[in-house]
């Protein structure tokens, strides 16, 4: 197995950004056959496809969008582009390379959820591909595909693209839908869930943007052909964005269920002359580190990584040879997750404060005895306490880093230096 | 006092029907006006969005406040944000911030340098580790691919690009 070239086919042509590039390839086309089928059909085939939610959480998309209540309120569709997982960055490449797939991946999915009015919103640094996904915008409003009567079909639908501001946790789809509103971006309670009141409180489906680009391919090939990609439980193929310690980082399409190690070693090269792998974190920074060992059994498919207690998350994967003293690269994690806490639930708030202190504390030469306890303790406290998953997030690569890498850790308390790196790592050498 | 150009305030009137509700329109004016206010945005920003917007200040300082890509202080003519999450922060985003801060002639995060041409800050993973170590010059797009050496360059070439300037609105 290799690379499968699905949704990234065509993104190393240049004129895929434009819209008679794109409809020289055959853009376009399936909106034009989805718009002749039923709603119902469409839901259907992305429920038969396995097609599943590409942001994190990997919730079927057929399904979610059988959540929607027949109440005849209106409907909105929100492409979740804030890409803010750490690690993550194949969203990007994404609208940059084909922005109008994704356009035209959303207007097949706002017809089969009824939605009238749809949102792409993107994280406010974003600048170079919000451009270009503005530029597609137009382009296809101005081509008839965007707006009232699509290609003579009857159906209506406004889309728009909303700029973020810098903040983690509008990614967390309730946050995102605050942010919509002009409002802090911070989660609301669920249930009810956006499906049932989301924007404005009318049924919201929101969905990322390689979720929603997949669906092109499915309405062009049918629902059996996306299922010959990956395996029974993980259909089709996956965007990767992977980064760290290796040769040719960067984003790769593979099929679902692919090896983890094949990837790091075929496609991206392997690592740096003389290195070894030492752990990789295999769905963005929210996601449980696996130890090398480990690494060597994973296959990169939601239920493998499930049941080594991680996870697939946003496709992001970070590795990290030998060279790297794991007490310092948690550090920068849980400053992430410090910073990035909107604040709303104690656990989280507080919770993430604790735990970047201690860990501030150890790689400055100032932690104790009882502090990897104490770490666990935290971390273990801010699980499934909040509104939403940011403190389970937090918590997660602390407990994780601190239990499988607890000789490092133990190391730097005792020696006040890192197991690795000596006084080689940037908190001893900038202070 | 601050007063956004004949263009900003029509800017601001199209924001205000684009979307549902009109609060939706805070975050793209909040960037409008402090562009327009040299890169930040001061208390007198708020002030007058309230009023042209007809929205309470209160609820503009929230959103003004609550995301990173909102200057609460004045800063250089060139915003340098150095990513420094996870994979940057492996492989040398902290270090590249710092040399870089040395070569711009700042002391720490949030200064300004004394020819008022450049400011630091230590941002969270901004969606390109495969180019790490990279950074983020004001809201332009990214410069990627850096190490010490081109970061250093990076700042003689910026300094070089608009010398004799200073930072706008301070």
């Amino acid at each position: 197995m290799a690379e499968v070239k699905y949704l990234s086919e065509h993104y190393a042509r240049p004129e895929f950004k434009t819209i008679d590039g794109y409809k020289k390839l055959g853009g376009y086309e399936q909106l034009a056959k989805a718009l002749k089928m039923q709603p119902q059909q469409i839901i259907d085939e992305v429920k038969a496809s396995g097609l599943r939610g590409r942001g994190g959480a990997g919730f079927a998309t057929g399904v979610k969008w059988g959540f929607l209540p027949n109440n005849g309120e209106p409907r909105y569709l929100l492409c979740n582009a804030d890409e803010s997982e750490p690690g993550t960055f194949k969203d990007r490449l994404m609208m940059e390379r084909a922005p109008h797939q994704l356009i035209e991946g959303m207007l097949i999915s706002a017809f089969a959820i009824k939605s009238n009015k749809a949102y792409i919103y993107i994280r406010g640094e974003y600048m170079g591909p919000a451009a270009i996904l503005e530029k597609a915008i137009a382009e296809a409003r101005a081509a008839g595909l965007i707006g009232k009567n699509i290609l003579g079909s009857g159906f209506d639908c406004e889309l728009d693209l909303y700029l973020g501001a810098g903040a983690y946790i509008c990614g967390e789809e309730t946050g995102m839908i605050s942010s919509l509103e002009g409002l802090k971006g911070q989660p609301k309670l669920k249930p009810p869930f956006p499906a049932v009141q989301g924007y404005l409180r009318k049924p919201t489906i929101v969905n990322n943007v390689e979720t929603l680009a997949a669906v092109v391919p499915i309405i062009r090939d049918g629902a059996a052909a996306y299922r010959k990609h990956g395996t029974e439980k993980s259909a089709g193929t996956k965007l990767f964005s992977i980064s760290g310690n290796i040769n040719r980082p960067g984003t790769y399409e593979v099929p679902l269920g692919y090896k983890l190690m094949d990837l790091i070693n075929i496609e991206c090269g392997g690592l740096k002359a003389g290195r070894k792998l030492k752990a990789v974190v295999p769905g963005g920074s929210s996601a449980p580190v696996i130890t090398a060992e480990e690494c060597q059994k994973a296959t990169l498919d939601y239920e493998c990584l499930a049941q080594m207690g991680t996870m697939l998350g946003s496709g992001a994967i970070i590795v990290i040879d030998d060279s790297n003293c794991m007490v310092d690269v948690l550090s920068t994690i849980s400053h992430f997750y410090h910073h990035e806490s909107c604040g709303q639930c104690t656990p989280c708030r507080e919770g993430t404060g604790w735990m970047e202190r201690l860990i501030h504390g150890i790689v400055h030469g100032h932690g104790n005895e009882g502090d990897l306890d104490l770490l666990l303790k935290i971390a273990e406290q801010m699980k499934g306490r909040t509104i939403c998953a940011l403190s389970d997030a937090a918590a997660l690569p602390v407990l994780s880093f601190v239990t499988k890498f607890r000789d490092e850790f133990e190391f730097f308390i005792r020696e006040k230096k890192s197991k690795v790196r000596g006084g080689q790592i940037y908190a001893q050498v900038s202070h | 006092m601050f007063q956004l150009s004949d263009d900003g305030l029509k800017y601001v009137k199209n924001e205000l029907s684009r979307y549902e509700v009109k609060q939706s329109a805070i975050i793209r004016c909040l960037y409008r006006a402090q562009d327009e206010n040299g890169g930040w945005v001061s208390p007198a920003v708020i002030e007058h969005l309230a009023v042209i917007m007809d929205i309470p200040a209160a609820q503009i300082e929230e959103v003004a406040t609550f995301y990173t890509m909102f200057n609460k202080t004045p800063v250089g003519k060139n915003h340098v944000q150095v990513c420094v999450t996870l994979t940057c922060g492996m492989l040398g985003g902290r270090e590249l911030c710092d040399s870089m801060m040395k070569e711009a002639g700042c002391k720490t995060t949030g200064d300004i340098s004394p020819d008022g041409l450049f400011t630091f800050s230590k941002v969270e993973c901004l969606g390109s580790c495969d180019t790490a170590p990279m950074v983020q010059i004001n809201r332009e797009s990214y410069t990627e691919n850096l190490n010490t050496e081109k970061g250093i360059e990076l700042v003689r070439s910026l300094r070089a690009k608009s010398s004799g300037a200073t930072g706008k609105g301070h």
